[in-house]
C-alpha cells in the first residue's frame, strides 16, 4: 500500500502541494470568484423580486382605475337609465293628459249628441201625440159622431201610448 | 500458457517525483514536485476554469453560468440549512472544499489510461484527506473557542443530561468529538481507494481471463467487463457523494461551533 510505504517519503510534499493548491482553490477562487458569483445570483433575485414587485404595484392599479372606471360607468348607466325613465314618465303623463282631455270633448259630443237626440224624439214624440190626439178625434167624430175634447183625446193617447 | 497480466492494483497509488525535483527542499522537508502535486495543479486549474466560465455574471445566465451557480447555490442552501444565517461566511471555504475534492476525485476517474497518461486520484491518500480534514477540524475548534471561550465545551454535554451523567457522558463525547477528523479523512480516503482498487481487480480479471482463451474469456472476463461498467458508473455516484458527504459533515461541525446546542 503505497500509502503507508512511501509515507516517510511523501508526506511534507504532499501537505506542501496540498496546501500550496488547496489555498489557491480557497483565495482565489472561494474568496476571490465565489462572492462574485453569489452577488451575482443575489443581484437577479432582487431584480426578479423588484420586477414582480412593480408588476403587482401596476395590477394593483389597473384593478383600482378598473374598478374608478365600473363606478363611473355605473353611475353614467343609472343617469341615462334615470333620464330615460324621466321621460318616459313624461311623456306618459302627457299622453294620458292629451287623452284624458280628448276623451272629455269626445263625452261632451256625446253628450250634447244625446240631448239633442232625447229633444228631437220628445219633439217627434209630442208631434205624434198630437197627431194621433187630432187623428183620435177625427176618427171618433166619424165613427160614433162624439165630439171629443182635445184634452181628453190627448190623455187617451198619452194613455195607450205609454201602454205600448 | 498465455503470460499472466502484471496487473497491481496498488500501484496507482504510488507516488512518483518528477525528474528533477526530487531534491526539493524547504527546511529539510523534502517538496518533490510529484504526480499527486500535479494533479492537485490540475484539479485547481479545471476548477478555476470551471467557476471563471460562471464569471460572466449575467442576468439572464447561459448554460454554463447556470452550473456553476447552481453549485454555488447548492453549498449555500447546504449551510444555510445546516448552520442558519451565520453560515454564510463559510462558503467560500465549503465550496471550495466540495469543489476541490469533487473536481480531484472525478478528475482521478478519468479514463486517461487509453492515451498513456495515468490519472492520479489524490483523494485516495490519507496524507491529502487528513489535512484537509484537520482543516474543517481546526475550524470548528477555532470558531468554537472565539465565539463561547471555555463555554465551548457545553457542547459535550447534551442539553437535558441529568447530573449524575455528566462523569460518564462528558468523556464520550470528548472522544466522539475528537475522532471526528479522522472519521472525515477515513472515509474519503477509503472510499476512493476502495473503488480504485475494485476497479484495477476487475480490469486484472478481464485481461487474465481473455489471456486464458475464449472460454474463460467469456465465463470471467465478459462477466467482469460488465460489471466494471457498472461500478465505474457507481464510482462517479460516490465520487460526487464523497465530496458532499464531506463538505455536509464539515457544515455540521461548524454548526456545532456556531451555535452549540
Amino acid at each position: 500500500m503505497p500509502q503507508i510505504a512511501q509515507i516517510a517519503d511523501t508526506y511534507s510534499s504532499q501537505i506542501f502541494w496540498l496546501l500550496i493548491f488547496f489555498g489557491l482553490v480557497f483565495f482565489v477562487i472561494g474568496r476571490g470568484m465565489v462572492p462574485k458569483v453569489m452577488a451575482t445570483v443575489a443581484q437577479r433575485d432582487s431584480q426578479i423580486a423588484s420586477d414582480l414587485a412593480a408588476a403587482q404595484a401596476a395590477r394593483d392599479q389597473a384593478d383600482v382605475e378598473e374598478e374608478a372606471w365600473r363606478k363611473r360607468e355605473n353611475e353614467n348607466r343609472a343617469a341615462a337609465q334615470a333620464l330615460v325613465g324621466d321621460a318616459k314618465a313624461k311623456a306618459n303623463a302627457d299622453s294620458e293628459k292629451k287623452l284624458a282631455a280628448a276623451q272629455k270633448r269626445i263625452d261632451k259630443k256625446l253628450d250634447e249628441a244625446e240631448t239633442r237626440i232625447n229633444a228631437s224624439r220628445d219633439e217627434a214624440m209630442g208631434e205624434i201625440q198630437s197627431v194621433a190626439a187630432e187623428a183620435a178625434q177625427d176618427i171618433v167624430q166619424r165613427l160614433a159622431g162624439v165630439k171629443v175634447t182635445a184634452a181628453s183625446a190627448k190623455s187617451a193617447v198619452k194613455e195607450a201610448m205609454t201602454n205600448v | 500458457m498465455a503470460q499472466p497480466a502484471k496487473v497491481d492494483p496498488m500501484y496507482q497509488f504510488t507516488i512518483k517525483p518528477f525528474a528533477g525535483t526530487e531534491g526539493w527542499e524547504i527546511a529539510g522537508y523534502n517538496i518533490a514536485f510529484t504526480n499527486s502535486a500535479l494533479w492537485m495543479g490540475i484539479t485547481f486549474v479545471a476548477l478555476l476554469v470551471f467557476v471563471l466560465g460562471g464569471m460572466k455574471r449575467e442576468l439572464v445566465p447561459g448554460r454554463w453560468q447556470m452550473a456553476v451557480e447552481s453549485f454555488t447555490g447548492f453549498i449555500d442552501d447546504m449551510l444555510e440549512a445546516n448552520v442558519g444565517k451565520e453560515g454564510r461566511k463559510y462558503v467560500p471555504y465549503i465550496f471550495s472544499l466540495f469543489m476541490f475534492i469533487l473536481f480531484a476525485n472525478l478528475l482521478g476517474l478519468l479514463p486517461l489510461g487509453l492515451v498513456g497518461v495515468h490519472p492520479f486520484t489524490f483523494t485516495s491518500h490519507f496524507t491529502v484527506t487528513g489535512v484537509l480534514a484537520i482543516i474543517s477540524f481546526a475550524i470548528v475548534l477555532i470558531v468554537g473557542f472565539w465565539k463561547h471561550g471555555f463555554h465551548f465545551f457545553s457542547l459535550f454535554v447534551p442539553q437535558g443530561t441529568p447530573w449524575p451523567m455528566i462523569p460518564i457522558i462528558f468523556p464520550i463525547e470528548l472522544v466522539s468529538f475528537l475522532v471526528r477528523p479522522f472519521s472525515l479523512a477515513l472515509r474519503l480516503f477509503v472510499a476512493m481507494m476502495a473503488g480504485h482498487v475494485l476497479l484495477e481487480v476487475l480490469s486484472s480479471f478481464v485481461i487474465d481471463g481473455t489471456n486464458a482463451g475464449a472460454l474463460w474469456g467469456t465465463v470471467v472476463g465478459l462477466p467482469s467487463f460488465l460489471l466494471m461498467i457498472g461500478i465505474c458508473a457507481l464510482e462517479i455516484l460516490v465520487a460526487g457523494i464523497q465530496a458532499y458527504v464531506f463538505a455536509l459533515l464539515s457544515s455540521l461541525y461548524i454548526n456545532d461551533a456556531e451555535n452549540l446546542h
